[in-house]
């Protein structure tokens, strides 16, 4: 069951993927309409999926990598589906939903069997810990996503290439407003992620902080958007300096994900 | 019934010509009721604008109502027919009927896919309906027309492009800061081309205007027609960081702005960027300018290229839009054929004895003991009845043709007695303005 929706998932993905990347050629409120909804559908069946399986193994799925990829793409793509509704932000898709496909089939033996869980994992403080984690690093794809059009129509209109793809994407000040937006949500979430996890970290080593790489490489993270939100706040740090941050900080917490993930829980 | 169409534009006069054969709104009244009472004109519609004049008619005969429009347009103004003959052009049938569509749908605009000119046509229009110069067929025609030109607009990229500097300048500014409500213009210099940018962009939502220029007094006469504020050119830099537009256009022989002061007025305005247009030749803002972070610079060049590529793009859908009016062509000139007597008597007559034949077979199928020659006589009688019944209006009809407003008893007697009429669909396109 959980398998079919799987499945279905991955269709459909890839189905809004290939119709997101289509909108970037051609223009046809059509395709941007069907595109929004295939991506709907499928997240709807990605939703219920994580919902079955949480059901049958009686836990959350965040305890392992293959778990966490698909969780981490369900929010990315409800981040993407909030804010396109929000700010008609067609081409965001274009930049994060072949990311969440990527994610979504990288973690495609998720049919794992009901396992007992290490008892280190058996804390309420670990759930939400990993929950709001999820919430912000999705905040900050998204914003990694909008910073890269942000430097290409920053590209566009310093060069004067102003061309097709430069009328499809979104204002400058858009693009600065959703990566704020992002930003000033995502950065209290991590804030809050990082307290659980050390308090959870106390219940099962005895330590609120053990400078492990994972609780290490966390702080970084948190410095980087710390200092961006801190940048913009007092001397309205934004445009090309604010981006290229922006994408670094996605970079590093990719590069944290797929790293250090193992090192506290297997 | 013909459609016939007389007129000069800006493709065959200059605008010395048609200066002079404009008909002013204000006093259109005299020539509307001049018009409708030349010889065999039943109905029309004067268009004058600063592109065309033109003068829409309908006639029975064709080449004569074309030769007493042409004289009317030359004798009203006191013009020598000679001199603005060879600048006429004229149309009947079908290619009158695509002329008025493509011009309706701007394809015949010297920039084509500007908006105004349906809006004109439309009142031109307005002034014939309140004036009662047109009648049953422009009305259909030019609200058919306002539809055509409605599909043309929805369902090509005709006017999606800006054509115009000022209008691809604001569409830029939009691409760079967004919605436009909250943004502040500063006009350096008093060009007419700034006066006409800082319009459209008043008119696209821009929140307030700053003026400045060396002499005061203009400065602040141009404040007080946009409603904005008027600065010492002095303290221009002291106000710099307030604007989100720059649109500099100044007489000077050196930059006004360097790199320096923008980078100033950003890091004052917490990195907010600023758009800055130079139309002045020489340049009056450093092009280093545009390499600093959150200033972004467009010379009159590079918006003249833009409107180039737009143009070229418009060209393009401009084929489309032929295709769509092809299409509609044929749909009118259906309808307008419809409108002639000999068929409409025809159709009328089927009409009848088609309810007729229905009505009698009923009878005689329900009729069990029917008498032998019971048949035959209930066709005579029912064929007498309507040949009496139908005498009265033919004979109406047929009078009628041999003089001015036939189209009327055609067209109502179509409605009344639901004879294969046109779809209505365009009568739901009212006026708008």
């Amino acid at each position: 069951m959980t398998h079919m929706f799987f499945i279905l998932t991955v269709a459909l993905y890839s189905c809004a993927t290939a119709a997101y990347l289509a909108c970037l050629l051609r223009t046809s409120p059509m395709l941007t309409r069907w595109a929004g909804r295939v991506l709907v559908t499928g997240f709807t069946a990605h939703f219920l999926s994580t919902i079955h399986l949480a059901v049958k193994m009686k836990y959350l799925p965040l305890t392992n990598m293959q778990e966490s990829l698909s969780f981490f793409s369900l929010a990315i793509v409800g981040g993407f589906i909030f804010f396109e509704r929000r700010y008609k932000v067609t081409t965001l898709g274009s930049f994060i939903i072949p990311v969440s496909l990527m994610m979504l089939i990288a973690s495609s033996s998720l049919h794992a069997e009901a396992r007992q869980l290490p008892p280190v994992l058996q804390s309420n403080w670990f759930w939400f810990h990993a929950l709001l984690a999820f919430a912000s690093y999705a905040c900050f794809t998204i914003a990694a996503g909008v910073a890269v059009m942000y430097l290409i129509q920053r590209y566009f209109l310093k060069t004067k290439h102003l061309g097709s793809l430069f009328q499809k994407l979104p204002s400058l000040d858009t693009m600065d407003e959703i990566s704020y937006r992002c930003l000033t949500v995502g950065f209290p979430l991590l804030t809050v992620a990082i307290i659980s996890g050390s308090i959870w970290s106390e219940q099962a080593m005895g330590n609120y902080w053990v400078w492990d790489r994972k609780q290490t490489w966390s702080l970084i993270i948190w410095f980087i958007y710390a200092a961006l939100l801190h940048g913009r706040l007092t001397i309205g740090w934004r445009g090309k300096r604010a981006a290229i941050l922006s994408i670094v900080g996605f970079l590093v917490i990719l590069f944290t994900f797929l790293t250090m993930k193992h090192s506290i829980t297997w | 019934m013909n459609i016939i169409v007389v007129g000069l534009s800006h493709k065959t006069a200059t605008v010395q010509i048609r200066e002079k054969v404009a008909f002013s709104p204000n006093q259109i009244e005299k020539p509307l009721g001049e018009l409708i009472k030349l010889e065999g004109i039943i109905e029309g519609v004067i268009v004058s604008t600063c592109n065309r004049v033109e003068i829409y008619a309908t006639t029975r005969d064709i080449a004569g109502g074309i030769a007493r429009i042409k004289r009317f347009m030359a004798e009203y103004h006191h013009l020598a027919f000679e001199d603005i003959e060879s600048h006429l052009y004229c149309y009947h049938a079908e290619a009158a009927i695509r002329h008025v569509f493509r011009v309706a749908s701007s394809l015949d605009s010297m920039v084509v896919g500007e908006p105004q000119i349906l809006g004109q046509i439309k009142t031109s229009y307005g002034y014939a309906a309140e004036f009662k110069s047109s009648g049953i067929i422009l009305n259909r025609f030019l609200h058919k027309a306002f539809s055509v030109a409605k599909r043309v607009r929805t369902e090509t990229k005709i006017a999606s492009s800006a054509v115009s500097v000022a209008f691809a300048a604001v569409e830029l500014a939009k691409k760079i800061l967004g919605d436009l409500s909250d943004k502040t213009v500063l006009l350096i210099g008093a060009g007419e081309m700034c006066e006409l940018a800082a319009k459209h962009f008043l008119n696209s939502g821009a929140k307030g205007v700053m003026v400045t220029n060396r002499t005061f007094e203009r400065a602040e006469r141009l404040a007080d027609e946009f409603g904005g504020e008027a600065i010492l050119f002095e303290s221009l830099f002291e106000h710099l960081h307030r604007a989100d537009i720059v649109l500099s256009s100044t007489g000077a022989p050196h930059c006004i702005i360097g790199p320096k002061d923008a980078e100033q007025a950003i890091k004052k305005r917490r990195s907010k960027p600023i758009f800055f247009i130079d139309i002045a030749v020489p340049r009056d803002i450093d092009p280093k300018v545009d390499n600093v972070e959150n200033a972004y610079l467009f010379t009159v060049d590079h918006l003249q290229e833009i409107v180039q590529a737009n143009l070229a793009q418009r060209s393009l859908e401009a084929e489309k839009a032929e295709e769509i009016i092809d299409q509609e062509i044929g749909q009118f000139h259906k309808w307008l054929s419809t409108l002639e007597v000999t068929p409409t008597i025809v159709a009328l007559r089927n009409r009848f004895d088609e309810i007729r034949r229905a009505e009698l077979d009923k009878t005689i199928a329900g009729w069990k003991d029917l008498p032998p020659d019971a048949g035959k006589r209930l066709e005579a009688l029912t064929v007498a009845m309507m040949n009496k019944l139908l005498h009265a209006p033919t004979f109406v009809l047929k009078q009628a043709g041999q003089g001015g407003r036939v189209d009327l008893y055609v067209d109502a007697l179509r409605q009344l007695f639901e004879l294969e009429a046109l779809q209505r669909d365009d009568e739901e396109l009212e006026l708008e303005e």
